[in-house]
Parts: C-alpha cells; sequence; structure tokens
C-alpha cells in the first residue's frame, strides 16, 4: 500500500494558510475575520500532525492538542469581545471600528 | 491510484473548496458552515495520517463546539450580509498578487521541508496506528504534564474572561 507524501499535506496546510489570511485582510465582518483565524489554526494544525507523521514522533500531536485548547479558549473570550463591541457600537463591519485609529 | 491517494484528494478539494466557500460567502452563516465542512475533511485527513485521537478531537472541540459559539453569536447578533466597502486600489492591484505571492513561496518552501520522508516512513508506521492514542496519552501525562495543567487553567481565565466580558454593565 503505497502512502500519500508528507509534501502533499505540507502543500495542502499551506494553501489553507494562505487562504485564512486572504480571509483575514480581505472580509469586513468581524466573525468572519475570526473564522478565518481558526482556519489558518486547522492549516497548522494539520501541518503539526504531517509532521509528527514523517518524523515518527508524537510531540508534534500534543502541539496540535494545545493549539486546539488554546484556540477553544481564544474562541470563548474573542466572541465575547464581539458581543461587546456590537452592544457598544452597533456595527459587525471592522471598518467601522476605528477608535484608536489617528 | 491507490486508495490513501484517492482518500487524500478528495478531502483535500473538499477542504479547498470550504475555504474559498469562507471567503467567498457574504452571509457570516455560510461561512461558518463552510469552515465546519473544512473542519470534518481535515479530521478524515488526520485519520488518514494515523491520528485517531486527534480527529476525535478536532471532530468534538472544533465542528462541535467552537463552531456550535460561533453559529449561536451569528444568531444572537443577527448577523446579515457582509457590508461591501470601497477597496482602495493599492488593495486591488497589489493586495491578491501579494497574497498569491505568499502562498506560492509558502508551499514551495514547506514542499521541500521533508521530501521523501513519509514515503520512508509512512509504510512501517501503518501497521501499528492504533497504539498511538495510548502513546500520546502517556506522552501527555507524563512528559507534557505541566503545560497539560497550565492549559486547564489558561480554560478557567478564558472562562471568567468571556464572563467579564459578556455581562452587560449595571
Amino acid at each position: 500500500m503505497s502512502v500519500v507524501p508528507i509534501s502533499y499535506y505540507l502543500v495542502l496546510s499551506v494553501i489553507l494558510f494562505g487562504m485564512g489570511a486572504v480571509a483575514v485582510v480581505f472580509k469586513r465582518n468581524i466573525i468572519t475575520i475570526f473564522m478565518a483565524i481558526e482556519l489558518m489554526l486547522n492549516a497548522v494544525n494539520l501541518a503539526f500532525v504531517a509532521f509528527a507523521r514523517a518524523w515518527n514522533q508524537l510531540d508534534g500531536l500534543v502541539f496540535v492538542f494545545f493549539v486546539i485548547v488554546v484556540a477553544a479558549a481564544e474562541a470563548a473570550v474573542g466572541l465575547a469581545i464581539v458581543i461587546t463591541i456590537v452592544q457598544n457600537r452597533q456595527t459587525l463591519n471592522v471598518e467601522r471600528v476605528n477608535l484608536l485609529k489617528l | 491510484m491507490s486508495l490513501p491517494f484517492i482518500l487524500f484528494f478528495a478531502f483535500a478539494v473538499i477542504a479547498v473548496a470550504g475555504a474559498l466557500l469562507l471567503i467567498l460567502a457574504r452571509e457570516p452563516i455560510h461561512s461558518a458552515l463552510s469552515l465546519v465542512l473544512v473542519m470534518i475533511s481535515l479530521a478524515a485527513l488526520y485519520l488518514l495520517l494515523g491520528a485517531e485521537f486527534i480527529a476525535a478531537v478536532q471532530i468534538i472541540v472544533y465542528a462541535g463546539a467552537v463552531m456550535v459559539l460561533f453559529v449561536f453569536v451569528i444568531m444572537l447578533l443577527n448577523a446579515g450580509m457582509e457590508e461591501r466597502t470601497n477597496w482602495s486600489s493599492i488593495a486591488k492591484y497589489a493586495g491578491v498578487p501579494l497574497g498569491v505571492f505568499l502562498l506560492l513561496e509558502l508551499a514551495h518552501w514547506m514542499a521541500r521541508a521533508g521530501p521523501g520522508v513519509g514515503i520512508a516512513n509512512g509504510a512501517a508506521r501503518a501497521a501499528n496506528t492504533a497504539v498511538s492514542t495510548r502513546a500520546l496519552s502517556a506522552l501527555l501525562f507524563q512528559k507534557y504534564l505541566f503545560p497539560f495543567e497550565a492549559t486547564s487553567i489558561l480554560i478557567l481565565i478564558a472562562v471568567l474572561g468571556a464572563l467579564v466580558l459578556a455581562k452587560r454593565d449595571e
């Protein structure tokens, strides 16, 4: 049984990461930007798992576990911040949230 | 073409299509559902890589808990169509090519990171993938015990922070 080379997984991970980065830059909805960050974290997780397999080390999987935990914590706090922003400014558009802008 | 290749390409195409939908969808709820698609296909790819535990955690925590939180907030805030803002010409003519360039460059260097390693080790690992969850738990609760305990404090702080932030002021 032939096995898919690790570089295929890495290229897929890079494509997903790049698309997440593009979405962070181009999307205007604050929730969608948050989801794009989650997409980038997922892409990094895929690279971690692929490398863990390539080098036969399980440490990479432990790091994926930690990334997932931190992402869950980040989503909880981040969405609370989103709710606070909407309560104060009545908009989800990041261009309208410009209090710190010169 | 053997079965792992077919499965890999099927789930890779689904993941990339889901990511594209996330970018192109105007409604946040459509973006959220396409992100769920990406996460589920990534879980399948983890299974293909022999990481059953991570695949299960991906489905339960990411596709389950985190995305339910997202969908809940989208519905709570009644998030509708995204407003289009007129892009500056710099974003249009420099941003898109630079994004493509970043992607190609990253792909180029990542593809060179471990050429052929997967073929060498993958066949040997394929036979004993069932052991990996047990070995992973031993690693998690011995070598990484302190970081594991630290994450529980992190979760506690996150819960407190979310409560403080989302609470309405009197």
